[in-house]
Parts: C-alpha cells; sequence; structure tokens
C-alpha cells in the first residue's frame, strides 16, 4: 500500500492540459500536407505515389481540377517526397462537421506536356451550406450532450489501430474523464457512438442495431481514414466504405490513426467544446 | 548426400531423406533462397509428406494456403540465382521468356540437377496449394507445392492431425471454391454463412463486386445440452474498446464448459486488395493488417518483396528496423500488462503502464512521425534516418524507463490480490500447445520454445545476444511475466544496437521486380511470427501475397485456456493473449 502511494506521488500529475494549450507533438510528427496551391505545377507525381488516392485530378477540355482529400489521407507523407509544393505540417487537428469540408478541389488550365499552367479556380472546400432546420437542430443537440458526454465505441472493421489511440484517451495522459466524457458499455448508454471503419460487410448489420438502439439524440463521429473515406481499402467485395455510406456522420476525425490529441480534438468539436484559441 | 544446391547446411539431410523416401513421387525441387527450399508434390502425397517431416525433423506446419494460377504463365518454378538455373530475364515487365526447349516440369529424381527450364510454361487448369514447414532447429523452411486440378477442385483435409490447419483450410475452401475432403467440421469460416456462393481468391473473381448488404438466417452453433447448462452470446460488438468478434460460452453456473468463436467480422479483402496495388502501396496495405503491429507486418512484407527481387537492404537499415521492432514489442507488452491488471481490477497498475506506454508512443512519433510506426518502412529499407540526438533521446528513454518499469513490476509483485487472480487462471499446458501449433508469447508462456529471431534472423539479429524467456506454467500469470522479461530483453537489445550503429545508407534501391518470382518473408512480431508470402507479377506488382498472422494459429489456445475457468476470468484470460481480430480476418 505505502508503495502504492508513493509510486503515485512520484509520478506526479502527467496530464496534458490540451486543449486549453496546443498539442504536444514533436517537429517531426507527420499531420497534415500542406499543398502550395497557386504554384502547383503538376499534380501526378504526387497523384501516383498516394497509396490512398487523396490526391486526385481530373482533366476536361484543356481544365484540370485537382482534389486533395484529407478524408482519404494516412500522413504518410510519400506526396511531400515526390513533390516540392506539398509539405507535411505537424498539425493533427484536422476534424471536420462535413465531409466536404476535408475536400479542397482548385481548377488549373492544362498545358500540352500534362503539367498545370495557371491556376483558375483558387482552392475551396466542397462544403455544402445547411439549411437553417438542420443547423438549429445540430446546435441543440451539441448543447444538450455537452455537458456530460457518453461513448459507445464500435470498430466496424478497423485495423485496431484507431482503437490502439482510442484507449490511450483513458490514460492519464489524456484523460478523457476530466470533461466528463466517459466510455460506456452499452449503446443504450451511450450519446455518441465512436465509429472506426472501414464499414465491413460483415459488421454493418451490427453496426446498424448498436446505432438502433442508442436514444435520440444522438451524435456519431467517423474516426481515422478508414472511417472517414473507407482509406486504402476504399468499398470492395467484403468492404462497405465510409461510415457515412451507413449512418449519418456529425464528424470526421481523419488520421491513420489520428492521435489522441486529434481525437479529444474532434470529440470536443462535435460538442461544441473546443477553447477559442488565437 | 546431395550438394548441388545452394541450401543451409541444415536442410540438406531432410532434403536428401525426402528424395530417397519419395524418390520419383516428388517432382521440381528449387531453393530460390537458401533457407527456402520448394518441392512440387502430388495432392496424395501431402499427408505423407506432412507426417514424413513431422516425424523425422520435427517440422512445424506454419501456413497453408492456395493460388489460383489457371491461367497463369510461368510458375514451375523459375527462380534465377540456384547453380544450374538459366538466368531470369532482368527487369521490367512482359511476358516470361519461354525457353529454348520448351521446358517441362521435369522430375529430378536422385540424380538430375535442378532445372531453369521451367520458366514460362503455362499451368493452365490448375490451383497450387503450398505448405510452409518451418525446421526452426535447423534454421531453414520446406515448402511443398501442389497442384489441384481445376476440373477437380477438391483437397485432403491434414486438420485430424495438424489442428492447427483447421481454419486455414476452411478459408482456402471459402475463398478459393476447394472443396476439403475429410475435414472434420467442413463449414463456412472466413465467409460468414449468408455470403452468396463466391470465391474471392479466384483470379477471374473482381475485387470491386458489389454483393449484397448482410442478410439471412443467424449462424448455427453447435448445441451444449444438460442440466443447468445455458448459453452466454457475447459480441461482435463488445463492452470494451476492442475489435469485433462473437464469443459463445456454454456454461454450467460459472465455469465454461465450452466456448465457440466466430470470427471473420472484419475481413476486409486485404490479400485480394494486393493484387490490385503496385507493389510499393503494398507496404502501406501491410501496415493496416492489424495496427498494433504495423511495423512487423510492413516489414515481413518488405522482407518477401525483397527477397524476391533479391536485394539486400543496408546495414543501417536493418538496425533500424530492429530497434522500431522492439520499440512495438515494448509499447505493446506494456499496455497489455496493464489491461491484465486492470482487468482484475489493479486500475493502478495499468495507469502507470499506459503512462509508460505513451512515452514510448510520443518517442515512435519523434522517430518516425508516426506513433504506431506507420509510414517508417519501404522496400531496401526504412524512410526516415534517426540522426544523433534521436538516437540520444532513445538511449535516455531506454534509461529512465527502465527503473520506472521495474518499480511497476515491483508493485504489480506487491498486490497478493493481483496474483491471486492470475495465477493458475487460463492455464495452456504445454501439451495443448504444441498440439495446436501455438506460437509467439503464448506459446512461449507454455514452453514453446519458438522464436524467428533467433531461429530465422535476419535485420540485425544475428549481431546481438539477447535471450529469448520461455516458461512453462502457461497461465496468465506466465503471459505477463513472459511479456515483462521480454521488454527487459528489448531493453537491452535496443541498447546493443544503438552501441553500434552501422553508418551508412538507410535504403537500397529496388528498380524493377522481376515478375513471377516467389517469396517467402517472415518477422517476429510482438505477438508471435509474421510470414508474408509473395508471387510477384509483371509491372511490379504482385499476383498474389499471402499473410499469415500468428492469431490465426493462436485462437484456438483461448478455447482451451478458459475451459473451467469462470465467465468473470474470460476478459483477463482474453488480453492475456491479446490476438488480433483483424490479423486473423484480413
Amino acid at each position: 500500500m505505502f508503495n502504492l502511494l508513493r509510486e503515485s506521488l512520484r509520478a506526479g500529475i502527467v496530464t496534458t492540459s490540451y486543449p486549453a494549450t496546443p498539442a504536444a507533438v514533436s517537429p517531426h510528427t507527420r499531420g497534415r500536407p500542406e499543398i502550395d496551391w497557386s504554384g502547383w505545377r503538376d499534380v501526378r507525381p504526387a497523384a501516383a505515389v498516394c497509396p490512398t488516392g487523396a490526391i486526385s485530378h481530373v482533366d476536361h477540355d484543356g481544365r484540370r481540377t485537382v482534389q486533395f482529400d484529407l478524408g482519404k489521407c494516412i500522413f504518410c507523407g510519400l506526396c511531400a517526397e515526390a513533390d516540392t509544393s506539398i509539405r507535411m505540417t505537424n498539425i493533427c487537428e484536422c476534424a471536420a462537421r462535413s465531409r466536404g469540408d476535408l475536400i479542397t478541389e482548385a481548377g488549373y488550365t492544362l498545358k500540352p506536356d500534362g503539367a498545370h499552367d495557371r491556376m483558375i479556380s483558387p482552392p475551396s472546400s466542397r462544403t455544402l451550406p445547411l439549411d437553417d432546420v438542420a443547423r438549429e437542430i445540430q446546435a441543440r443537440t451539441r448543447k444538450l450532450l455537452g455537458r456530460s458526454l457518453h461513448i459507445r465505441e464500435v470498430d466496424a472493421g478497423s485495423c485496431n489501430g484507431c482503437e490502439v489511440e482510442i484507449v490511450n484517451l483513458n490514460s492519464p495522459v489524456y484523460d478523457l474523464e476530466r470533461f466528463g466524457i466517459h466510455f460506456v458499455a452499452s449503446p443504450r448508454h451511450a450519446d455518441m457512438l465512436l465509429v472506426t471503419g472501414p464499414v465491413t460487410r460483415n459488421m454493418e448489420l451490427a453496426l446498424k442495431k448498436t446505432y438502433d438502439a442508442m436514444p435520440a439524440p444522438r451524435l456519431v463521429v467517423a474516426v481515422g481514414a478508414c472511417g472517414c473515406s473507407g482509406g486504402i481499402f476504399g468499398e470492395n467485395y467484403a468492404t462497405r466504405g465510409a461510415v457515412d455510406a451507413i449512418l449519418p456522420v456529425d464528424v470526421y476525425i481523419p488520421g491513420c490513426p489520428p492521435n489522441p490529441h486529434a481525437l479529444l480534438h474532434g470529440i470536443l468539436l462535435a460538442i461544441d467544446r473546443l477553447p477559442e484559441r488565437t | 548426400m546431395t550438394t548441388e544446391f545452394n541450401i543451409v547446411a541444415g536442410l540438406q539431410r531432410p532434403l536428401a531423406e525426402v528424395r530417397k523416401m519419395f524418390r520419383d513421387r516428388i517432382g521440381t525441387v528449387h531453393a530460390p533462397r537458401p533457407n527456402e527450399l520448394y518441392v512440387d508434390i502430388p495432392l496424395d502425397l501431402a499427408a505423407g509428406f506432412c507426417a514424413h517431416l513431422h516425424r523425422k525433423w520435427s517440422a512445424r506446419l506454419v501456413s497453408v494456403f492456395a493460388d489460383d494460377v489457371r491461367d497463369a504463365m510461368n510458375t514451375a518454378f523459375p527462380f534465377p540465382g540456384v547453380d544450374g538455373l538459366a538466368s531470369f530475364p532482368p527487369g521490367g515487365s512482359g511476358a516470361p521468356a519461354v525457353p529454348p526447349n520448351g521446358g517441362t516440369t521435369e522430375r529430378t529424381g536422385d540424380d538430375a540437377k535442378p532445372r531453369g527450364v521451367a520458366a514460362g510454361v503455362p499451368h493452365r487448369g490448375v490451383f497450387h496449394l503450398y505448405y510452409v514447414y518451418a525446421l526452426d532447429q535447423r534454421h531453414g523452411f520446406i515448402i511443398a507445392r501442389a497442384a489441384v486440378p481445376a476440373d477437380k477442385p477438391e483437397f485432403p483435409s491434414l486438420t485430424d492431425a495438424v489442428h492447427g490447419v483447421n481454419w486455414q483450410e476452411r478459408e482456402i475452401q471459402d475463398l478459393f471454391g476447394l472443396k476439403l475432403l475429410g475435414h472434420p467440421n467442413p463449414r463456412r469460416c472466413a465467409l460468414h454463412d449468408d455470403w452468396p456462393e463466391v470465391f474471392p481468391l479466384r483470379k477471374d473473381f473482381d475485387l470491386r463486386t458489389k454483393l449484397p448488404p448482410f442478410q439471412g438466417p443467424r449462424h448455427k452453433f453447435r448445441e451444449v445440452e444438460g442440466e443447468g447448462v445455458f448459453q452466454v452470446p457475447v459480441g461482435p460488438v463488445h463492452a470494451g474498446i476492442i475489435e469485433p468478434g462473437h464469443f459463445l460460452f456454454s456454461v454450467a453456473g460459472e465455469p465454461v464448459l465450452y466456448l465457440q468463436l466466430r470470427m471473420f467480422y472484419v475481413h476486409k479483402g486485404t490479400e485480394k486488395l494486393f493484387e490490385s496495388l503496385p507493389v510499393a502501396h503494398g507496404v502501406r496495405l501491410a501496415e493496416s493488417i492489424s495496427g498494433d503491429s504495423s511495423f512487423a507486418h510492413a516489414t515481413a512484407f518488405c522482407h518477401a518483396v525483397e527477397r524476391a527481387a533479391e536485394i539486400e537492404p543496408p546495414p543501417r537499415a536493418r538496425a533500424l528496423r530492429t530497434l522500431c521492432l522492439e520499440l512495438e514489442r515494448i509499447y505493446n507488452h506494456l499496455g497489455d500488462i496493464g489491461a491484465i491488471c486492470t482487468d482484475v481490477a489493479f486500475v493502478t497498475a495499468h495507469m502507470h503502464a499506459l503512462r509508460l506506454k505513451e512515452r514510448v508512443m510520443r518517442l515512435n512519433e519523434h522517430l518516425t512521425g508516426n506513433r504506431l510506426l506507420r509510414g517508417m518502412a519501404c522496400l531496401g529499407g526504412v524512410r526516415f534516418d534517426f540522426d544523433e540526438s534521436q538516437l540520444e533521446q532513445l538511449a535516455q528513454l531506454v534509461a529512465t524507463l527502465q527503473p520506472e518499469f521495474a518499480a511497476l513490476v515491483e508493485l504489480i509483485r506487491d498486490s497478493s490480490g493481483t496474483r491471486d487472480r492470475l495465477e493458475t487462471t487460463g492455464v495452456l499446458t504445454p501439451d495443448v500447445a504444441r498440439d495446436l501449433g501455438i506460437v509467439g508469447l503464448a506459446g512461449r508462456a507454455s514452453g514453446v520454445d519458438r522464436d524467428l529471431r533467433r531461429d530465422f534472423p535476419h535485420a540485425f539479429y544475428e549481431q546481438l545476444r539477447f535471450d529469448i524467456p520461455v516458461l512453462t506454467a502457461g497461465d496468465v500469470q506466465s503471459r505477463l511475466a513472459l511479456r515483462r522479461e521480454e521488454i527487459f530483453q528489448s531493453f537491452a537489445i535496443i541498447n546493443q544496437v544503438a552501441a553500434g550503429m552501422p553508418d551508412g545508407p538507410i535504403r537500397t534501391a529496388v528498380g524493377d521486380i522481376p515478375p513471377d518470382r516467389t517469396a517467402l518473408g517472415y518477422v517476429e512480431g510482438w505477438r508471435g511470427e509474421i510470414f508474408h508470402w509473395v508471387r510477384t507479377a509483371p509491372g511490379n506488382r504482385l499476383a498474389r501475397c499471402k499473410v499469415k498472422d500468428p492469431s490465426l494459429q493462436n485462437w484456438p489456445a483461448l478455447t482451451e485456456a478458459i475451459l473451467g475457468n469462470i465467465v468473470p476470468d474470460f476478459p483477463v484470460v482474453n488480453k492475456s493473449f491479446n490476438l488480433s481480430y483483424s490479423g486473423t480476418d484480413r
């Protein structure tokens, strides 16, 4: 007993003050890629090395539309090695309320050799505007659930990488409970469904049943590149791809896997509890 | 004794014996690499061949898998680099050259030299079955290959003799449509009951096929009857933050009489997907086979492709791989030690363990850019070097973690309540472990002294001195203690590698990967042995990638270890094995 107390005292407080202070990540951490859109001259080398198709382009009539989908990105950094217009940042807080927020597109004129010429439409996200009723309902839900939130986690097909990090939210370092947020054992006790993917054919029914067992109002958060978009697996004979192919999703947390800061950021975003930081 | 092959000394005698014993029944023999010997056998010899290797040479059947070569050119062992072999056309894509005499799958007989003339022979109309045997003490693999004619798609089961291949054989039946003969329980396994009649790993099945959604009657489990016997179904969605699978307990009171597992809920078509990706993208897919073994799986994959392409990563890359493999072992073992404690209500120990684990994961991120070591592996070496300051931080972490971990070990040892719950709980006896072919740490906690780091060393392991702890009690306490000992060994390994880091490049250029080669890659991950077997295709792609995670082998250990234990102890018994569902289901 004495040893137990001594060890706890010796360890001291290890809990991060995130989100009041910035995420404590190494400068070597690979987070969101940053693209120099206006200086970008050729998307093809980066698109060729991207293992998940997060960087893609469509050529039509002398015009090229280039798309970067953060929801598919696994932050491997191969594009930045192939293309100097792309730089890896260590920013890992990428969660968004709409799938479209994660997708950026820009248009270029096309040169005969296949490279870009000049940017003709600046980068913009594909966010669809919400109507007033939807916005009102979402705000009310967030307010209602934002004080003490109970989360049920469902692995709908993940490789277990996301689970490794979600478990870490219960560590003394991230300590999710300091926000009044708990993981619960049953969907009937849950306000939020935290889902990792890709949703496999064999888990689709179980996922739906879990969602149906939750009381309303409820939130769904899709975790990881696979949860957001199907990731490297995409859709195939055994997977249905992204979580939003099966359930309505409130927040998307990109990453492969998202690190615990990114998970905290996404969960707090879903209930409007991120502090204003300048 | 035959010596015409460039094979490791340990395989010379088994090869000579096999030839003497089976004479002209065996076909082409090939050794593309010194420790990887392929032997063509007729299908009806599979059982006899297995029995011989097992009895005479203590060979373990570590993997059974199939390959669809009904339309493939090649595949009669067109391996280069062995004496007497015609060299393969270098690099590039395109169809393999047909050798001058047309070639056949010639029998080598007792005296014949191996022949390279088989390259380019179309193997129309057959599936291949591969039986991979590990001869641990002889440091070599013998891989038997048998052809299954497409017009008679069936193969004999070895499950009665080798229980460990139960699921592997059924998986072949499900995914290739080859009928299993003589299997004690030939029901579906990899594909659930409601799946339509599809054979996803056949080459004429399209990866992107859209199947109707899951529906249909529930799976019929075996019934356990008797007074006071009832069933407790659990999953696929579990109470904790873990992967999905279904467990059906048959209990009488609290003790478990029988446990049935139903897996493959997270089957993602991974092996099929490998066939459609450029091989470089395959490394990233390998990282997503089992998240907590990202680096081990990616390295096993790279090892296989590198062996096929005949390239060797430079020494510094091999040292960096070793460091990462040990870091992966440490962070997982720390997490498991904590989780085992929390499952018997010693939460304080869990918190300390998570605190230490977090430090390792942050160091992972600092060294490789990702907390799970993702993005680090690549063909021909590794992607990122560690500079002096990073190596210094690594040494610092080991130096500070070691005493803190020792203090945590003391805490757990002092807690008699914890020991009470862990000792004699979930016993897997050495006999059962050997019968089921249990591998990795679960095997070593039950007296199965096997570790690829010692028996088949690559990366940097042959240059290191370390112990392989082995315990025999086989209970949860043993599996906890084994993790503890392995962490201390890993610290020692990291210190040795860091002290003798070779200089030089971290990557060998891979270039074009020659098509139609096969190679076995392997890594001892933290959980156990991981195998990746590849057959290369033109255009830097793979025609087949077989992935064998240790979990697939080890699940039956759980069903044995839980018998007679009470249901409330199931979480801690399960956690003490901590098997990968995604690695099993792929």
